[in-house]
């Protein structure tokens, strides 16, 4: 907050050489990453956005032209369409909510010092090194398969009868191992967070008179607030382009029951083979990926300016 | 306001064939006054913040016990023993505000809105941080949040107040005003306090009553004039005091009064002198500091209890001069006026007052001279 002041109240003669320090040169430096953003994103999104209002269809190469908002009306008045944005929102929220909770009581466990803390950490986290598409094979024909997976073998030796998962509870089995992937990443996060509490504040709330659960309220949580954000943040655009898991498991279904955005895309291009169609569901994922990130990033800015006052 | 009481207190981190020589902290026995100021004082690692974190509660104890008002708090949880501690970081909480801060074991205690807020004014009204209650504690200076801190205290109205080194992250302006505010608030509010510092000055200045610790040891106990004129061993002898107290290793004489190296003989009247009879011809440490050492003139017909030597520094002061001065093999640091005008290789004579003098064992390093009983 002070350096505008301080700048303002400076004479002319410091303020100039500091204009000429933000000119040419340091554009030059920046032009190799400005040029990347441009070719990689901005190129992409025009060409979506480009594709979005043209009439586009593989199976009629010969219909070209102009669309207007077709696509658009198209899109709004498919029910699978709204069904993906549903089923995104759920699997974006239940996925945040499982990985920020349990990974919170991991950290918190792994917090503490225990034997062979080391070992249990490294294991803890190992599901975050497991690409996406192994992922859902793994759940698939390892944990979730109703006669050849571990929770078959389980729930037969309780005497119950073995789930198929991915048939009866699609939604659900798409949300656990998209939280499995995930949970390391919350608990590194909050781990680190954790740690950075400094002691003396622990302490110093122990001789205030709380007990654990006030330290936790007031001084732990608090605490981590920052962390937390940067946590839900970075889900929450991760989870919006869940892809893979589902692809590799329930292909969307059945029905519609696990198609979310990023599926719906998919699908319209590649079984619909509508490119215009699927350029105005990406259209509408980036739009809602930027509501999620302007408010978190606006959140974070504004926690991240606060803290480094502190 | 309490009477805490610590018998035989020791710290043993433990570890792998730890014993009685590894105690971070060894039979430590203290009982305050009602209302006194302790000030626990020592090098870096010789066991006064371990002392202290223990009659807090943060740190358990090996053995011994510890009491307050003639209640055991040994096995008491921190937050039960009803004591307010200020940290050398001040630990405040980042997330609240200043009023919050100060509030916070308060509303813990289910004491009335009304209440806390009359007790949090009254304390910000003390500290002078009245103005400042709305803000958190990123925003205000290293002064303030020291304030802060002190006024969570308070607030609290604890029977023991615990400081830290609460005045090691100030600037040395303001450490000496704060160091004066906490006396005045200590004896406004008369609560029983502990003090940890390292400097020696602080402790001089502050206490009613110093602890001073070496490697987990109480090396004395004693009000800060006493430490001053009656150091029990070399230890206190060379930490009490700037600059420090100048040790020369002599021997004492058959005369039982006289200390005497090839280069100086000092002779020990009264009392002193008496508390040597058993020792003669014995090694010893002489103790004497600066400022009882006084310029002699040249033509000063004086010639008893005097050292002579060549001056090897000159530090001026202002208000005095400080010069080093070699004496035979002894570097023997002292305080002049400063009017006197003395240069570095010039041969000096110098005066010095015995009846000030300490005398220590050479190896027990102990003190030789008995201690008049205490007022």
């Amino acid at each position: 907050m002070s350096s505008p002041a301080v700048a303002t109240s400076l004479p002319d003669k410091r303020a100039k050489p500091k204009a000429r320090l933000s000119g040419a040169p340091i554009r030059r430096l920046l032009a190799p990453a400005v040029i990347f953003l441009l070719v990689w994103m901005i190129v992409p999104l025009v060409m979506t956005l480009y594709y979005a209002f043209r009439r586009y269809n593989l199976m009629m190469p010969e219909i070209t032209g102009f669309a207007g908002i077709t696509n658009f009306k198209l899109m709004f008045t498919d029910p699978t369409f709204w069904d993906s944005l549903i089923n995104t929102l759920i699997l974006v929220g239940a996925s945040l909510m499982i990985t920020v909770t349990v990974g919170l009581g991991l950290a918190i466990l792994f917090n503490r010092t225990f034997v062979g803390r080391g070992v249990a950490r490294t294991l803890a986290i190992a599901p975050f090194f497991v690409m996406p598409v192994v992922t859902g094979l793994i759940w698939k024909n390892m944990l979730f398969h109703p006669v050849y997976g571990l929770l078959a073998w389980v729930f037969r030796h309780l005497g119950l009868n073995p789930i198929d998962w991915l048939a009866q509870y699609p939604m659900l089995s798409i949300i656990i191992m998209v939280s499995w992937e995930w949970i390391p990443f919350a608990l590194l996060i909050l781990l680190t967070g954790l740690q950075s509490l400094p002691e003396d504040q622990i302490e110093a709330v122990r001789l205030d008179g709380a007990n654990k659960w006030q330290e936790f309220r007031h001084i732990v949580v608090p605490h981590l607030g920052q962390v937390l954000y940067v946590v839900v943040m970075l889900e929450s655009i991760f989870f919006l382009t869940s892809f893979a898991e589902i692809y590799t498991t329930t292909s969307g279904g059945p029905g519609t029951a696990t198609t979310n955005l990023p599926y719906y895309i998919y699908q319209s291009a590649f079984f619909q083979y509508d490119i215009g169609i699927s350029s105005a569901a990406a259209i509408g994922a980036v739009i809602l990926a930027n509501i999620f990130s302007i408010f978190l990033i606006r959140f974070v800015a504004g926690n991240l300016n606060a803290g480094s006052r502190r | 306001m309490a009477i805490v009481e610590l018998k035989d207190v020791v710290k043993n981190y433990g570890g792998k064939g730890s014993d009685a020589a590894d105690n971070a902290v060894d039979s430590f026995n203290l009982t305050t006054k009602d209302g006194e100021f302790i000030v626990l004082v020592g090098p870096s690692g010789c066991g006064k913040t371990t002392t202290m974190r223990m009659i807090a509660g943060l740190e358990s104890i090996s053995s011994g016990s510890i009491s307050i008002d003639g209640r055991d708090v040994s096995q008491v949880a921190p937050k039960d023993r009803d004591i307010a501690m200020v940290f050398q970081s001040y630990a405040l909480y980042p997330h609240m505000s200043v009023f919050e801060n100060m509030a916070f074991a308060l509303r813990l205690k289910k004491i009335p809105d009304a209440e806390i807020t009359s007790r949090v004014q009254e304390a910000a009204k003390v500290l002078d941080i009245a103005h400042l209650l709305e803000r958190k504690p990123r925003a205000l200076s290293g002064g303030q949040r020291q304030r802060v801190a002190l006024g969570r205290a308070i607030v609290r109205q604890p029977q023991v107040f615990l400081m830290d080194e609460p005045l090691s992250n100030l600037d040395a302006k303001l450490r000496v005003d704060t160091r004066a505010e906490i006396v005045k608030l200590h004896r406004k509010l008369g609560v029983t306090t502990f003090y940890v510092t390292h400097d020696q000055v602080e402790a001089m200045t502050m206490g009613q009553r110093i602890v001073v610790m070496l490697n987990g040891k109480i090396q004395q106990i004693d009000t800060p004039q006493r430490l001053y004129e009656w150091p029990a061993n070399i230890f206190v002898a060379g930490f009490i005091g700037t600059p420090s107290m100048n040790f020369l290793r002599g021997r004492i004489g058959v005369d039982k009064r006289t200390l005497t190296d090839d280069h100086f003989s000092l002779t020990l009247t009264g009392a002193r002198g008496d508390a040597l009879a058993t020792h003669a011809g014995t090694e010893a440490v002489i103790g004497v500091r600066p400022e009882h050492l006084s310029y002699l003139a040249a033509d000063d017909p004086v010639n008893e209890n005097v050292l002579s030597g060549i001056v090897e520094v000159v530090e001026p002061l202002g208000s005095v001069t400080m010069i080093q001065v070699q004496v035979g093999p002894h570097r023997v640091t002292a305080q002049i006026e400063s009017h006197l005008t003395v240069a570095m290789g010039d041969a000096i004579r110098l005066r010095c007052r015995t009846d000030k003098l300490q005398v220590f064992n050479a190896t027990s390093e102990q003190s030789l001279l008995k201690a008049p009983a205490a007022a």
